[in-house]
């Protein structure tokens, strides 16, 4: 995904110039090509994360595009007082667009995980967050969020799905399991796994790469009184985006994803799928678990 | 005018200022830190920046960031003695219908570049602003950032002052009112920081109109400058 999205990002600095790309030393020998065609719109701040934020908010005032890359831990915790002043307080916007995701470089440790990053983004207002679940669903994403005027949040890994799915963001049926079926959603690189887990089962799955704004109206135009979210960042995320969709439904949600611990283990980003059950085979468990009851008593 | 506040006598306020000043005052006591801010902003208004009432939207416009957003009320009393601000404006300071909070906000305020209040974005805005106005071949207009000299304590400011003087970034200002307030101080003056990141600097009285002029027009176009204007302590 970081490869399309710096050939992608290039060929955007070269189609328009009100782009510009801001750099804390991450992917910036990648984008070396590109820094020399546009000495003046390609930024790279040195490791200096409140800068590199801070800048791209004078850009976007004096009337450019910033697109604003690095490790999600560094763009979004570490300068997070800076999105949410120098750009949302002074209404700038820019498109952020990170690697790393919750545990892409599990090796490193803890300091380069990031699964709160959605979370933290969804303190702010009017944020589109994009997950995208395959590298090819990278260029329209990019290219969609830079064209357009508000802020928004690309979240890139190294994890992906067999295939990519296109799409505007909303709820997008992988699998029908006819009226009155729990519903899954899936978010982002989660949907593999999570089709696997309920391979067998009377659930259906609908997949987004846009969580924020999260589907509302697909999601009530397809739940049923069990829904399952399963997000590959903070379990939890979108629970009270789904509470207040269904606000007048009875309804029954378990929402899955990272765990909160620091596990203070390394291994791959695999590992900590299987460690944080968001595997097929934990995914498997936690659905079981919550579905024993109500597939018994619907008699499926 | 002499103003007197809880600290002593202070210097005279710039004439036009000190209508809209008792105004927005409306009997309140004002800190020294705001007597201590109105001869920069008023030299600023009034002999250097290249902005007026009817260009708080023209790109070929200078820039003037208040990045300590507590010293408001001297900004909005030059502003309104210039004319970006009604005179109703002044009255009720941080109420329920005002648009003028106890920090600004950009988006209420006609002329006001940003919005700031938390130390240490100012610096950081205004290096984005000055690339940003470069980067469109908008090479006449310069940015000025006003700081305090406790709000160097911020690490975001040692940021911005490292990368503009690597990059030589000619149009940025930066303005650092120094009433020896940061609790642990800057042994050797705040201009040192910036100096030895290649940055010109002027260190002046503060209360001096001349002296402020020339330090502010003082810069080189290939290297970002900082003006030290000094108050007395208690300022």
């Amino acid at each position: 995904m970081r490869d399309i999205f710096i050939d992608t990002t290039a060929e955007l600095l070269t189609e328009n110039p009100r782009t510009a790309l801001v750099l804390a030393d991450i992917s910036a020998a990648a984008f070396a090509p590109a820094a020399a065609r546009h000495p003046d719109r390609v930024l790279n701040v040195g490791i200096r994360e409140q800068l590199m934020v801070g800048v791209a908010g004078g850009l976007a005032l004096t009337g450019l595009r910033p697109i604003v890359h690095s490790y999600a831990p560094f763009l979004i915790e570490r300068a997070y007082e800076q999105l949410k002043l120098d750009l949302d307080h002074q209404a700038a916007t820019a498109v952020l667009v990170s690697v790393g995701a919750s545990y892409d470089r599990a090796a490193a440790g803890r300091t380069h995980l990031s699964p709160a990053d959605v979370s933290l983004i969804d303190t702010l207002h009017g944020w589109t967050v994009h997950v995208p679940g395959h590298p090819a669903e990278v260029p329209a994403l990019l290219r969609d969020a830079v064209a357009g005027d508000g802020s928004a949040y690309l979240r890139l890994s190294v994890l992906r799905n067999d295939r990519p799915r296109g799409g505007d963001g909303s709820l997008a049926v992988v699998r029908n399991a006819g009226p009155g079926a729990p519903l899954l959603v899936a978010v982002g690189p989660a949907l593999d796994a999570a089709l696997a887990a309920v391979a067998d089962l009377p659930v259906t799955v609908a997949y987004t790469h846009r969580p924020r704004p999260f589907d509302t109206a697909g999601l009530r135009a397809r739940a049923g009184t069990e829904v399952i979210l399963v997000e590959p960042y903070l379990a939890g995320t979108s629970s009270r985006v789904v509470s207040a969709a269904l606000v007048d439904r009875p309804h029954r949600l378990l929402a899955l994803g990272v765990g909160r611990a620091d596990l203070r283990r390394y291994g791959s980003p695999e590992d900590h799928n299987r460690w944080h059950g968001l595997d097929s085979a934990g995914l498997r468990r936690s659905v079981d678990a919550f579905l024993a009851g109500a597939l018994l008593a619907a008699g499926r | 005018m002499m103003m007197t506040t809880a600290n002593g006598t202070m210097p005279p306020v710039p004439g036009p200022v000190a209508g809209p000043l008792e105004q927005l005052r409306a009997g309140r006591e004002f800190g020294a830190n705001v007597y201590s801010t109105i001869d920069v902003l008023w030299v600023l208004y009034h002999r250097v920046l290249r902005i007026t009432p009817e260009t708080v939207d023209d790109p070929e416009r200078d820039r003037f960031l208040l990045s300590k957003g507590h010293a408001v009320a001297g900004y909005y009393a030059v502003l309104a003695a210039k004319g970006f601000l009604r005179a109703g404006w002044l009255d009720d300071q941080g109420g329920p219908a005002s648009r003028l909070g106890d920090h600004p906000d950009r988006t209420l305020v006609p002329g006001v570049e940003i919005g700031s209040g938390s130390l240490g974005h100012g610096l950081g805005l205004g290096v984005g602003t000055a690339l940003g106005l470069r980067a469109q071949g908008l090479l006449t207009p310069r940015v000025y950032v006003l700081l305090g000299d406790a709000e160097l304590d911020e690490g975001s400011n040692h940021e911005a002052i490292a990368y503009a003087g690597a990059t030589g970034l000619g149009s940025l200002t930066a303005v650092v009112v120094d009433n020896h307030s940061a609790t642990h101080g800057w042994p050797g003056g705040a201009a040192a920081r910036f100096t030895v990141n290649g940055w010109t600097a002027s260190t002046v009285d503060g209360h001096d109109h001349d002296a402020l002029h020339t330090a502010l027009t003082g810069q080189h176009q290939d290297r970002p400058h900082v003006v030290v204007a000094v108050v007395r302590t208690e300022e």
